[in-house]
C-alpha cells in the first residue's frame, strides 16, 4: 500500500514539504519569527535553549535540533543563530543527515537585527523556491513512522481512543511500518505488560531501566508524584492511580513486539514498535517523536487539548464524543463512538489506519488548518 | 456496546462507569465469560470507577488484570473508587 509523498536526497520519506526557519539560540527567536512572517508558507519555531548545556543534554540538544531540521518533512532549513553561542548553525548542520538543504544566518555577522532579517528573507525565499518544485509520488507505507501521544486522558482514553490507535498502529507495523510510543512516565506501572513484548531480553530490561529512572526523579526529590500524575483533570475524568493511567496509556502502542528502546529524539533503526524514553509533557513529547523521524503523529485525549507540531500533522482522536463535539475545530476523530455502539475499535482503528495515510499524503489535520505549532525540547536540567 | 459500565479483565475488582450513574442503582457487567451484578452505594460520575466485590483495606485494585494500586480503606462492592480510597504505589518520594 502507498501513500503519496517526497522522497528526499537521503532517501528518506516525508509527509509534508516545510520551510523552516529556525534559531539554533534563544537569542535568534525573535529574528526568525520576523523572517517567517516575512517570507509566507515558511514555519519558525522559538524555544529556550542554545547556550550553556553541558554533556549529556548538549548531546541531546544537538540530536534534537538536527533530527528536527533535518527532517524529511522539512524541505529546507534556515538556520539563525547568533554568534557566540554554544549550539551554532554550523554545529546543527553539521549534525544533520546529509542531503538536507540549508541555509545558515549569524545575527552578529549581519550586524544586527534589521540586516539579519533582509539577508534572513532572501535566504528563505531561495529554499522556498527550491521547495516549489518537490513533488509528491507514490512511496510505500512500510516507509511510515508514526508517533503516537495522549494528553489530557480520561478512563474512557484506555477504553476507547488508546485501542483504537493501536489497531491502528497494529495495522501499520503488520505492513512494515513503525509506530514510536513514548513518554516514559505512562510506561509506570505497565513495564510487566511491555516487557512480555519485548523482542530481546536486552529491549525488555530497557523498559524497566527507563521508568526506574523516571520514578527515580520522584524518589530522590521526596515528592509524591501523584501530585503531577495524574494530572487534575485526569483525576476529574476518574483516573485515579498512574498505574491505572500507565496501563490505559500503553494500549495506544498496539499489541505487536516492542523492537527497541531509544533514547529522546533518537531515530530508530528498527521497524515496528519502538518504546521513546522521554517525558509525557504533550509538546516535549511531540518533538521527541518528530526529531527522531516520525513523518505523522497520532495523539489520543479524552479532555481535549488544540496541541499541533511545527513541521508534522498531528491527527487528534478523541475518547469521549461529548470532548469531540465540544473541541470540534480541534479534534479529528472522535472513538467515542465505540461508547455509543456505533462502531468498534477494529472498525475505529482500520478507519484512524485510513485517515493517517491519507494524512500522510496531504490531507490537512486540525491542527494544521487552525496553524497550531508547538515545540519544546526535553531539557535534562544539566546546564548553567 | 450500549452498556452503563465496562468491566475489562476478568479479574478486574472494580468497573468503570460509561455513563451517569445513579446510587441504588443495580448494574451488570462482564468480561471474559465473567459476569457482576452489583447495587451502587454512590452516584459514580462518568468515567469513574466502582468496586465489583468488597476490597479489604490494603488489598491491591485491579484492572486490565494487572495491579493499578492499593485500597486504602474498605472498599465495599457497589461503592465509587477513587482518590479517596485508592492510592498508587509508584513514584511515592513521599514515603522513602
Amino acid at each position: 500500500m502507498n501513500f503519496m509523498g517526497y522522497r528526499r536526497k537521503d532517501g528518506r520519506a516525508g509527509t509534508r514539504n516545510h520551510v523552516l526557519i529556525f534559531p539554533t539560540i534563544i537569542c535568534a527567536s525573535a529574528v526568525a519569527e520576523m523572517i517567517s512572517r516575512a517570507v509566507p508558507g515558511t514555519v519558525s519555531v522559538s524555544h529556550p535553549h542554545g547556550c550553556g548545556h553541558m554533556g549529556e543534554e548538549k548531546d541531546l540538544m544537538v540530536r534534537a535540533m538536527a533530527g528536527f531540521c533535518g527532517h524529511p518533512n522539512v524541505a529546507g532549513v534556515l538556520l539563525v543563530g547568533l554568534g557566540c553561542e554554544l549550539l551554532t548553525p554550523e554545529l546543527i548542520a553539521g549534525a544533520m543527515l546529509p542531503g538536507q538543504r540549508y541555509e545558515l544566518l549569524g545575527i552578529q555577522a549581519e550586524g544586527g537585527t534589521t540586516a539579519a532579517v533582509e539577508k534572513g528573507k532572501q535566504l528563505a525565499a531561495r529554499l522556498l523556491a527550491e521547495a516549489a518544485d518537490d513533488r509528491r509520488v507514490p512511496i510505500d507505507i512500510s516507509e511510515l513512522i508514526l508517533g503516537t501521544n495522549c494528553g489530557g486522558s480520561d478512563t474512557l482514553s484506555g477504553l476507547t481512543a488508546n485501542p483504537a490507535l493501536g489497531n491502528a498502529a497494529d495495522r501499520l507495523v503488520a505492513a512494515g511500518g513503525a509506530v514510536i510510543l513514548s513518554e516514559t512516565p505512562e510506561l509506570i506501572g505497565a513495564e510487566q505488560v511491555l516487557s512480555r513484548r519485548a523482542a530481546s531480553d536486552d529491549v525488555g530490561r530497557r523498559i524497566y531501566e527507563i521508568t526506574a529512572a523516571t520514578e527515580a526523579i520522584a524518589i530522590r526529590a521526596g515528592v509524591d508524584i501523584r501530585d503531577s500524575e495524574p494530572s487534575p483533570g485526569n483525576k476529574e475524568g476518574g483516573l485515579t492511580t498512574l498505574e491505572e493511567k500507565s496501563l490505559g496509556a500503553v494500549l495506544k502502542g498496539g499489541t505487536s513486539p516492542i523492537r527497541q528502546v531509544v533514547d529522546y529524539a533518537e531515530r530508530p533503526t528498527e521497524k515496528g514498535l519502538v518504546i521513546m524514553d522521554g517525558p509525557a509533557h504533550d509538546a516535549v513529547c511531540n518533538t521527541g517523536v518528530i526529531a527522531g523521524g516520525a513523518q505523522v503523529v497520532a495523539f489520543t485525549t479524552g479532555r481535549g487539548t488544540p496541541l499541533g507540531a511545527p513541521t508534522a500533522p498531528v491527527l487528534k482522536i478523541s475518547s469521549n464524543s461529548r470532548i469531540y463535539r465540544l473541541m470540534n475545530d480541534n479534534i479529528d476523530m472522535d472513538a467515542g463512538v465505540i461508547m455509543e455502539g456505533a462502531a468498534t475499535i477494529e472498525s475505529v482503528g482500520e478507519a484512524l489506519f485510513r485517515e493517517i495515510i491519507e494524512v500522510a499524503s496531504g490531507k490537512p489535520t486540525k491542527a494544521e488548518l487552525l496553524g497550531h505549532g508547538e515545540f519544546a525540547i526535553h531539557s535534562l536540567g544539566l546546564n548553567v | 456496546m450500549t452498556v452503563p459500565a465496562l468491566m475489562i479483565h476478568p479479574d478486574d475488582s472494580v468497573a468503570t462507569a460509561v455513563r451517569p450513574l445513579e446510587s441504588g442503582e443495580c448494574v451488570t457487567v462482564s468480561a471474559g465469560g465473567r459476569e457482576m451484578t452489583v447495587t451502587l452505594l454512590q452516584a459514580v460520575p462518568f468515567g469513574h470507577k466502582f468496586a465489583l466485590r468488597d476490597i479489604p483495606a490494603g488489598e491491591n485494585v485491579t484492572k486490565y488484570g494487572e495491579t493499578i494500586g492499593r485500597a486504602t480503606a474498605f472498599i465495599g462492592a457497589g461503592e465509587h473508587t477513587h482518590i479517596h480510597n485508592l492510592e498508587g504505589l509508584r513514584g511515592r518520594g513521599d514515603r522513602r
